[in-house]
């Protein structure tokens, strides 16, 4: 059923709570007071004066599973991601301008990165870092790639170009300067599709780090060059596909609801990895061919956050059970803690911890081989705090290949 | 207690408020018998609107120049229970600019600052206006809480001495040779039968003074007339709106605390209707078909409930059809207009001008008593406005229950500062929609004379917002219970008669998320907390 969403979307709770059982935060962080009270009720109060605002709501996640649980269709998460942006008097930092600048640091780090990889392995070195910046010692930091997958592409360009169907691919942040194995998985995957990748025209990062942090106004410019480049890619008869679900959804929603950017004219053409392969195999019109030898492996699957919140969890999980070798096992859905930049935060740290605690034992107890999940952020914090690799769906699908 | 009293004030609206207070800080000694709870009546029926004036500028220009002298005097003395929205009245382009004019002028000559101003600036002001209009003019409206104005007057005439019985019923005017010397009255809660006597008789019933005055043999021609009006679930608006155009239904849309009110119609009801309010569905199609006209929102915002009052409207002594109809103050002094003594009637007027009402009263009280005592109620200010406005501002200060401090002290003022919020305990909330909390709750029990949930309600906002009592209700009767030491049976039956009431209010515009609340109310009392042997929706 399509979601109603009436003009004060607020009004529509009926204060039921089911969003605060839902709330991660809430549930180990007493600071924190819950979605409902943050979100619809508090929202009524700031109409009356800014003093109804409470720095707390900087502890959200933003992981919007209240919207997931709410049965009346409140957008809770962007009524507390709007209010920060509305009302915080917090000045971001040295430490927030770190975390959300993505591209810059991305950029600077993958010239030099053995450098910056092993120095950021250092316990003394996370120690400087905690204390100049606030970000926790104890939190690893993702590796960064030798040169970027944009680099990487750029030779590849006229092989690519060869295939008469193509796509265009976001790859984020995260595949550009961290893991460029993941774009090569997905470049692969296609391939063996029929397809062939091309990258936008200029991308940005999606943004979600700034909207965070506090960078709304540089959030609003990087979405103004994405979009006109998704634009650009429409124009050409492409879809734009991305492997990370927060880019996704950052690209799809966040724009709207939180920068209010229109983007009602390209939403539908942004796809996510696991759901455009996963239509193209079930419409029928090409197949995959896997390896009959490729070694069994137990597979536990992670629901991300906004993998639930754009209800497409579904498509990754059906996805990995078309592969012959693989043995999947569900998780429970809940939140692993990282929320993005959120984990890193040294007042976050604990929270963090604690609220993917379960999640941790879960994983351990499952007895699988590597855990799955379509978040690069989900991947640092389970890889952190448990003893298992976690690879993205694309990546078991692409080594499973023949 | 005491049974000998100079003044018995039966009425505990905003009026008998003011006269209990009036009396108490010039020393005379004085009883309040009201037989529900305080501002039960038309005091706690209306918008809440802080009046300019600029309403009446035109047709009544006395009620007019009453109004800003009490607004003044009001935001001075009552800033708690006040807020400086400001106030326009727009034109729309079927009403055309002619009435402007007439309209500005007239205000002038009350006193009533009125300055027309462009209508981009207009919808710069508020923007929730309709963007149809073709004129505005700035009038220094604002809302005033009369739950808290009258509570004030409340705390202060007891500070000064003044003994105050809630839920006590007069049954009988007590007269000797000619003259009242006092009461008999029931204690509606235990039953008790209680007589009271005073030298003087004060009849501030509004509508209901009509019967208190046959008791002395006395007729004063009332007529009934009824006003709706709705509640949204939130501000849409932060300056009053007004239609420039004159006087009529459904034409001031006043933002009052976290909601918005419109309001009002206008009907003659029959006596007999007045202790049994209703709206009906012509009245909710009228008021949203001409609140709309004011600002076009109010189309899709939640309605939470719809209410209505009673005016004490009087006809004139020399006009026995009635038709000749003053919206003035009325004082009746018996013993020179029936040869009734000790007996004074004050009726008419309007919540605006209560304490001006009171100062006529009491100094009436004060002749007959020969006592030479100035009013001094223009100038003292109530319990809760001691300190400047300025701490509603800073209350909080975004931190960790900024919200729930920030509500208490717009509701209390400085006596915010007696609430207990010394434990996470006492800082939970009750009433989340409101921000209500334990210690808050607490506090209205000690010191602000609640007997039962609908009290709390009228003292805090509790169960105001838009669950609508859903989930604060059980949990305020928990720690009333608590307070009170009060049987389980009790509690419970307290907690039906307040679930009731909230659904009589939201029955009225009950579609829509509205519904979808009323719902879940019946869900949770009926079902989970075992009230459906007695339906609450009946």
């Amino acid at each position: 059923m399509e979601k109603q969403y009436s003009q004060n979307n607020f009004e529509q709770c009926t204060k039921c709570t089911v969003c605060t059982v839902y709330c991660p935060v809430a549930a180990v962080n007493p600071l924190y007071a819950g979605p409902k009270q943050a979100g619809p009720d508090s929202e009524r109060l700031r109409m009356k004066g800014a003093e109804y605002y409470d720095q707390n709501l900087s502890l959200c996640l933003n992981c919007k599973r209240c919207e997931v649980a709410c049965p009346s269709d409140v957008r809770i998460g962007d009524i507390i991601q709007s209010a920060r942006i509305k009302y915080s008097t917090k000045k971001p930092g040295l430490r927030e301008f770190t975390l959300a600048n993505t591209d810059l640091v991305g950029s600077v780090a993958t010239l030099v990165s053995p450098v910056v990889n092993a120095t950021l392995g250092l316990k003394p070195v996370r120690h400087i870092v905690e204390g100049v910046m606030n970000i926790d010692h104890r939190r690893i930091f993702p590796k960064y790639a030798f040169g970027t997958f944009e680099g990487r592409m750029k030779k590849r360009r006229k092989e690519q170009a060869a295939f008469s169907k193509q796509v265009a691919y976001f790859h984020g942040c995260y595949v550009n300067y961290n893991n460029p194995p993941l774009g090569e998985a997905f470049v692969k995957v296609l391939n063996a599709l029929g397809y062939g990748v091309q990258l936008l025209d200029k991308e940005k990062c999606c943004g979600v780090a700034l909207i965070s942090n506090g960078f709304v106004n540089q959030a609003k410019k990087q979405a103004q060059v994405n979009l006109k480049s998704i634009r650009e890619a429409q124009n050409k008869g492409l879809k734009v596909v991305a492997t990370s679900s927060t880019c996704t959804f950052t690209l799809r929603d966040e724009y709207k609801h939180l920068l209010e950017i229109e983007n009602d004219d390209v939403r539908d053409n942004i796809d996510l990895a696991v759901r455009f392969i996963y239509n193209l195999l079930t419409d029928g019109d090409v197949k995959l061919n896997f390896n009959p030898d490729a070694p069994r492996i137990k597979v536990a699957y992670h629901s991300a956050c906004h993998m639930e919140r754009m209800g497409w969890t579904c498509y990754s999980i059906e996805l990995l059970k078309l592969i012959p070798s693989v043995e999947l096992v569900c998780l429970e859905s809940q939140c692993c803690g990282i929320a993005g930049t959120y984990g890193f935060k040294k007042e976050n740290y604990e929270t963090s911890q604690a609220i993917g605690d379960k999640l941790f034992k879960a994983i351990e107890e499952s007895g699988c081989d590597y855990v799955s999940t379509d978040c690069e952020t989900c991947k640092w914090q389970i890889e952190m705090s448990t003893t298992k690799k976690v690879l993205h769906p694309i990546e078991i699908l692409a080594n499973s290949l023949s | 207690m005491i049974n000998e009293y100079d003044v018995i004030i039966i009425g505990g609206g905003a009026t008998g408020a003011g006269v209990a207070r009036d009396c108490a800080l010039r020393g005379i000694k004085a009883l309040l018998i009201e037989r529900h709870d305080i501002a039960t009546g038309a005091t706690g029926r209306n918008h809440g609107l802080l009046h300019s004036g600029a309403r009446y500028a035109v047709n009544d220009r006395e009620s007019a120049e009453e109004c800003i002298r009490e607004n003044m005097i009001l935001r001075r003395v009552a800033s708690h229970c006040v807020e400086d929205t400001g106030g326009i009245f727009i034109s729309l382009p079927e009403d055309g600019l002619d009435f402007q004019k007439k309209f500005i002028d007239s205000c002038h000559a009350a006193g009533i600052s009125a300055e027309a101003i462009d209508p981009k600036e207009a919808l710069i002001i508020e923007p929730s206006a309709n963007p149809k209009l073709i004129g505005a003019v700035k009038v220094p409206d604002g809302s005033v809480d009369p739950f808290r104005l009258t509570a004030a007057n409340i705390l202060d005439a007891k500070l000064h001495g003044a003994h105050v019985l809630t839920y006590h019923r007069v049954d009988e005017l007590v007269q000797q040779s000619g003259r009242v010397v006092g009461v008999k009255v029931t204690d509606t809660v235990s039953g008790e039968k209680k007589e009271f006597r005073a030298t003087i008789t004060v009849n501030a019933c509004g509508i209901w003074g009509r019967d208190i005055a046959a008791q002395a043999g006395v007729k004063i021609n009332m007529l009934p007339a009824k006003g709706s009006l709705l509640v949204f679930g939130h501000r849409v608006n932060n300056v009053v709106i007004n239609r420039c155009r004159k006087p009529a239904d459904a034409d001031i849309l006043v933002p009052g605390d976290s909601i918005t009110v419109i309001g009002t119609t206008s009907t003659k009801v029959p006596f007999d209707e007045c202790d049994n309010m209703y709206v009906t569905r012509d009245e909710v199609d009228l008021l949203l078909r001409e609140g709309s006209m004011l600002c076009p929102a109010l189309n899709h915002t939640r309605i939470l409930r719809a209410y209505a009052g009673v005016r004490p409207l009087v006809a004139s002594d020399d006009d026995p059809s009635g038709r000749s109809v003053s919206r003035g103050i009325v004082l009746l002094d018996h013993a020179t207009r029936d040869g009734v003594e000790g007996f004074i009637t004050i009726t008419g007027g309007k919540l605006m001008t209560y304490r001006l009402m009171a100062e006529w009263t009491t100094d009436l009280i004060c002749k007959k008593l020969g006592i030479d005592k100035p009013c001094q109620t223009a100038e003292k200010m109530l319990p809760g406005s001691s300190e400047s406005k300025s701490c509603k501002r800073t209350a909080g200060g975004g931190s960790q229950w900024s919200c729930s401090a920030s509500s208490a002290t717009w509701r209390h003022g400085d006596n915010a500062s007696k609430i207990d919020s010394s434990t996470a305990a006492k800082r939970a909330l009750v009433c989340e929609c409101e921000q209500v909390t334990v210690g808050e709750v607490e506090y209205a029990v000690k010191e602000l004379g609640v007997n039962n949930l609908i009290d709390l309600r009228r003292r805090t906002r509790m169960g105001m917002g838009t669950c609508q009592g859903s989930l604060c209700a059980a949990r305020a009767a928990s720690v009333m219970a608590k307070a009170h030491g009060c049987t389980v049976e009790g509690a419970k039956s307290d907690l039906k008669r307040f679930v009731s009431e909230r659904w009589k209010g939201m029955s009225a515009v009950a579609w829509g998320d509205t519904l979808r609340e009323g719902e879940l109310l019946c869900w949770l009392y009926d079902g989970v907390c075992d009230l459906s042997n007695d339906k609450i929706t009946e």
